[in-house]
């Protein structure tokens, strides 16, 4: 079966692709096939989970429903997009001190999406990282400590700012 | 003992492989691809019960990037997890059992095309009478070419029946002041790791075979794969990249891993395939759906005089783990009270479902909750708050329970202890306003099974280390990382010995290349089994490495101290070496640097059939209680906090202990309240294959959780570790319902426990009735009789 393909030119954690892509292929499919950025999971590809969350322009968006043609001229960050030069965002050093990835599946999606919240709230209270998170599913931590690490995180982006100010 | 100083055991930290998760570079196995692989995917029955009377794969061939087309004759050999339930095929060839039973499978170019020919794939099915629910198995089944297995289980639909009584329990009830009975049910749920199912083969022209899989079981896949495909293990090679996500719903080989393999082996190309999540669903083995009946009889001291219990378990359409389940609804009963006289009978049934198998707690949830439940009432009843009539039967430390389980440190009193003083239970029982209550439930769990799946004298895991000049400790492991921590675990224990920090380790785990065995990760064994394993090899190590060092310096081993990347004098830490130094004396005396431990689990006490189930090294115990808000109006249970206490021997790791406490907990009230795997009875289709419609908890939904850690050093556990990862989630659910009952006077015996539920159980209040919902009879059918068991001498 000869697939339709279209060009495509997405910006990814601030680097260009381009590449020619089956047009029915989801966003998740070509960053996972096509570009080899495997850090971003699914778990039902059908908009459910909130493991497949990335970033487009800031804001989180399942890549399972996304098509990439839409996102096409957005910057669109995906975990592997978080660190900065090899170095772990605080989100990333505060999930792993405080035990908030137990398989990892989920965290890639939580990570990006607390990083939305911390962007647009930067001292969330414990019910709007529940609010936020609540269309992210972790089966293995019960999300306490999820949310002890995006209070962690928060707080040290707060200080390391005050620092800088 | 438990006061012993240690660098990191027991201390809050990083999971050794953390960071790389959330970095997003951990590579899972749908993460892997190899060039020229091939997709595949299974096709699925959409028939309940059917015979298959035709099969045409020929439009499916035809079509273009279809590389090749699989169907059961290629692989006609059964299989099963365990010796006594060989009874799964890869592919069907007569007989479909259930809607997703997997009928054929295809390779093609990629995902798309592969499915494109499944739908090309003619099957024509000829139904047969479908079962869907236990009753309707337990009756008797008029033509045989009717049954779910004909050649399987104990007549009809019936898949296995045990009875079994330690010492007289018509003696007992007859002794006793007080008798209680009680019915439960127990819906079926499943694990829904966020990780789907997938797996990669790959066949080379020399003959050998490599197949990575999200697999618990990287060593039963192995032999699995060899019984299959009839290659002897030594020309294979299994990995298991790390598990997102498992809960038991990776314990079984499955078609999906066999269909790759072979389609590998035809095609010469790598081959993929990863489920759909509504795969996942099918491919199941969870909690066994149960219908339950307790009796129990009392002295007027309010001391358990005997116990019977009944357990039905709906199995599915497989044998799969369930031998096990049955006994594991009616083992650990005794772990936690002392029961002078006991009766089991369990039944186990097959119906047109997907097969059910090892959800965490594997049997003992269901069991747990129907015990939890009817002793709440039945404090109720002899006048005792809950607490007290527990702690009056408590299981002594040391001891042989009446079933001849070996019972070595038990900190279930403190745990009870510790659980009502911090969520202040005993204040707050039948006390609290109205539409609140408390509830409280107790329970223990294996730390790994005594025997082994399959029966052999072989170790149940082994462990090497290697150092070389460079300083470089690895450690090689068949445990597989599912998110417990394991790889923790190894790294921290060798860490620990070897004066180091766990980061440091090198860890390869789960390859059968490369590690020496480990039977996987299931039954809460792997810090028990793996951790004593690991312990070995660290010391046997360090004795290699001391040697030299202990002439050098003129001073007795044991006088020497490995840490902080150092050894040095006990008395005078000045006087020392580094650990590089160590490792090259060492290796210019001895030549390379190797070790191995390993560990086989102390033998069993009890000598009747079925005596291999229950029986562990050591057993965890857990206490919860439960705080909730019910509305009377919408019926709504909300779950305040979570208070549990659980004795862990010594944590390894402390942050993933409360890690999979609360992992635990989360699970627990997912099964309480919401979780359930309904079908629709004419159809037998499952009503909800999706995470939109299976309802698990969101974050929006989570109770805060107090965890209160009990250490009672346990002489058989590594650094006197016991297992965290089932033990937590068995008494969340009894809990709960206990709970709802000091809330509203309401008993919801039947689980999930609904919004729905309550509103009828208060209808039923107000009308003057008892304001239960729950099962009302158990179905006819007559146990066999019971095998006798003497019990030992020494029990209760
Ligand atoms: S994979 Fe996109 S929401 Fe589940
Ligand atoms: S850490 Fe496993 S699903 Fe969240």
């Amino acid at each position: 079966m000869e697939a339709e393909k279209t060009v495509l030119r997405l910006k990814i954690n601030g680097e260009i692709f381009d590449l020619v892509a089956p047009v029915h292929k989801s966003l998740l499919e070509v960053l996972r096939e096509e570009l080899g950025l495997t850090g971003t999971k699914h778990g039902c590809e059908l908009g459910e989970c909130g493991t497949c969350t990335v970033l487009v322009n800031g804001r989180p968006v399942l890549s399972c429903l996304t098509l990439p043609i839409e996102v096409q001229g957005q910057e669109i960050t995906t975990i592997e997009g978080v660190a900065h030069n090899g170095r772990p965002h605080p989100l990333q050093t505060a999930f792993t001190e405080l035990g908030a990835a137990q398989c990892g599946y989920c965290t890639p999606g939580m990570i990006l999406t607390a990083k939305a919240l911390l962007e647009q709230t930067p001292h969330p209270s414990r019910e709007q990282i529940q609010e936020a998170l609540s269309g992210n599913l972790c089966r293995c931590t019960g999300y306490l400590k999820i949310f002890e690490a995006v209070e962690l995180a928060a707080a040290q982006l707060g200080r390391s700012e005050g620092g800088n100010a | 003992m438990s006061t012993r100083e240690f660098s990191f055991v027991g201390k809050p930290g990083p999971k050794v492989d953390g960071l790389a998760k959330c970095m997003g570079l951990t590579k899972y196995a749908d993460d892997l691809s190899l060039p020229r692989m091939a997709y595949g995917k299974l096709l699925r029955s959409s028939e309940a019960h059917a015979r298959i009377v035709a099969l045409d794969t020929s439009a499916a061939e035809a079509l273009p990037g279809v590389y090749a087309v699989l169907t059961g004759e290629a692989l006609p050999t059964q299989f099963g997890i365990m010796p006594v339930s060989q009874d799964e095929l890869t592919l069907a060839t007569h007989k479909v059992r259930y809607v997703g039973d997997p009928v054929a499978a295809v390779a093609a170019i990629d995902e798309e095309t592969a499915e494109a020919a499944c739908e090309l794939i003619k099957v024509e099915y000829q139904p047969l009478p479908s079962v869907f629910s236990i009753a309707k198995a337990l009756a008797p089944v008029q033509h045989a070419q009717d049954r779910i297995h004909e050649d399987f289980g104990q007549g009809g639909n019936i898949h296995k029946v045990v009875a079994l009584e330690f010492g007289d329990t018509v003696a007992g009830f007859r002794q006793a002041d007080h008798i209680a009975e009680d019915l439960f049910f127990y819906e079926g749920n499943t694990h829904l790791p966020m990780e789907q199912h997938s797996v990669l083969a790959q066949y080379e022209a020399n003959g050998k075979l490599t197949v990575w899989s999200a697999t618990q079981t990287p060593h039963y896949l192995h032999r699995a794969l060899g019984v299959v495909l009839d290659i002897p293990m030594s020309r294979m090679r299994v990995i298991a990249p790390p598990v997102g996500g498992g809960f038991g719903g990776k314990d079984d080989p499955f078609s999906h891993e066999l269909a790759a393999a072979k389609l590998a082996m035809i095609t010469g190309r790598p081959v993929k395939i990863t489920l759909t999540r509504e795969e996942v669903f099918y491919a199941h083995r969870g909690r066994h759906p149960t219908l339950m009946w307790i009796k129990t009889g009392w002295k007027r001291d309010g001391t358990i005089a005997a116990m019977h219990c009944k357990s039905y378990l709906d199995g599915g359409a497989h044998g799969s783990y369930g031998p096990a389940s049955i006994y594991y609804t009616g083992a650990l009963q005794t772990s936690t009270y002392q029961v002078p006289a006991y009766k089991f009978e369990g039944v186990r049934v097959f119906t047109n479902k997907p097969p059910c198998g090892p959800k965490r707690g594997h049997g003992t949830p269901q069991a747990r909750y129907a015990v939890e439940i009817h002793l709440d009432k039945v404090a109720r009843q002899l006048g005792l708050n809950p607490a007290e009539l527990r702690r009056r039967n408590l299981i002594e430390p040391h001891s042989v329970t009446v079933n001849w389980l070996e019972i070595t440190t038990c900190g279930l009193r403190e745990c009870l202890e510790k659980v009502s003083k911090s969520s202040g239970f005993n204040e707050k029982h039948g006390r609290l306003p109205e539409g609140q209550g408390v509830g409280l439930a107790v329970g223990a769990y294996i730390c790994g099974a005594g025997l082994p799946i399959y029966w052999n004298a072989l170790p149940h895991s082994e462990v090497q280390l290697k150092v070389d000049r460079s300083g470089t400790v690895t450690a090689y492991s068949g445990a597989i990382d599912i998110g417990q921590g394991s790889d923790t675990v190894l790294a921290t224990i060798v860490a620990e010995v070897l004066g180091l920090r766990p980061g440091e380790i090198h860890l390869v785990t789960a390859d059968t290349d490369l590690t020496p065995i480990d039977l996987g990760s299931y039954a809460s064994r792997v810090t028990m089994m793996m951790g004593n394993a690991a312990l070995q090899a660290a010391r046997r190590m360090r004795d290699k490495l001391l040697a030299p060092v202990s002439r050098q310096l003129g001073l007795a081993a044991e006088q020497l101290v490995m840490k902080n990347g150092r050894v040095y004098d006990r008395d005078n830490p000045q006087q020392g070496v580094s650990f590089l130094e160590t490792v090259q004396l060492a290796e210019a005396e001895q030549g390379p640097l190797t070790s191995v431990g390993s560990y086989t689990p102390p033998p069993k006490l009890g000598d009747y059939k079925g005596s291999g189930v229950g029986p562990s090294p050591a057993y965890s115990y857990s206490a919860c209680v439960a705080q909730v808000h019910c509305d009377r109006e919408t019926g709504e249970v909300r779950v305040e906090k979570i208070w549990l206490a659980h004795d862990i021997g010594q944590a390894i790791n402390e942050t993933l202990v409360i890690g999979q406490v609360e992992g635990g907990v989360y699970m627990g009230l997912g099964e309480a309240l919401m979780e359930e795997y309904p079908f629709r009875t004419k159809l037998g289709t499952h009503k909800i294959p999706s995470m939109l419609d299976y309802k698990s908890p969101t974050a929006k939904d989570m109770p805060p959780v107090e965890t209160i850690l009990v250490k009672e050093y346990e002489e058989r556990g590594p650094f006197g570790a016991k297992e965290v990862g089932q033990g937590p989630l068995l008494v969340v659910m009894p809990a709960v319902a206990n709970a709802v009952y000091d809330a509203l006077g309401v008993r919801i015996d039947e689980l999930p426990l609904t919004a729905e539920k309550v509103l009828q159980a208060l209808e039923k209040q107000a009308k003057g009735g008892l304001g239960r919902v729950g099962p009302k009879e158990l179905p006819p059918f007559e146990f066999p009789a019971a095998i006798r068991v003497e019990p030992p001498e020494e029990s209760p």
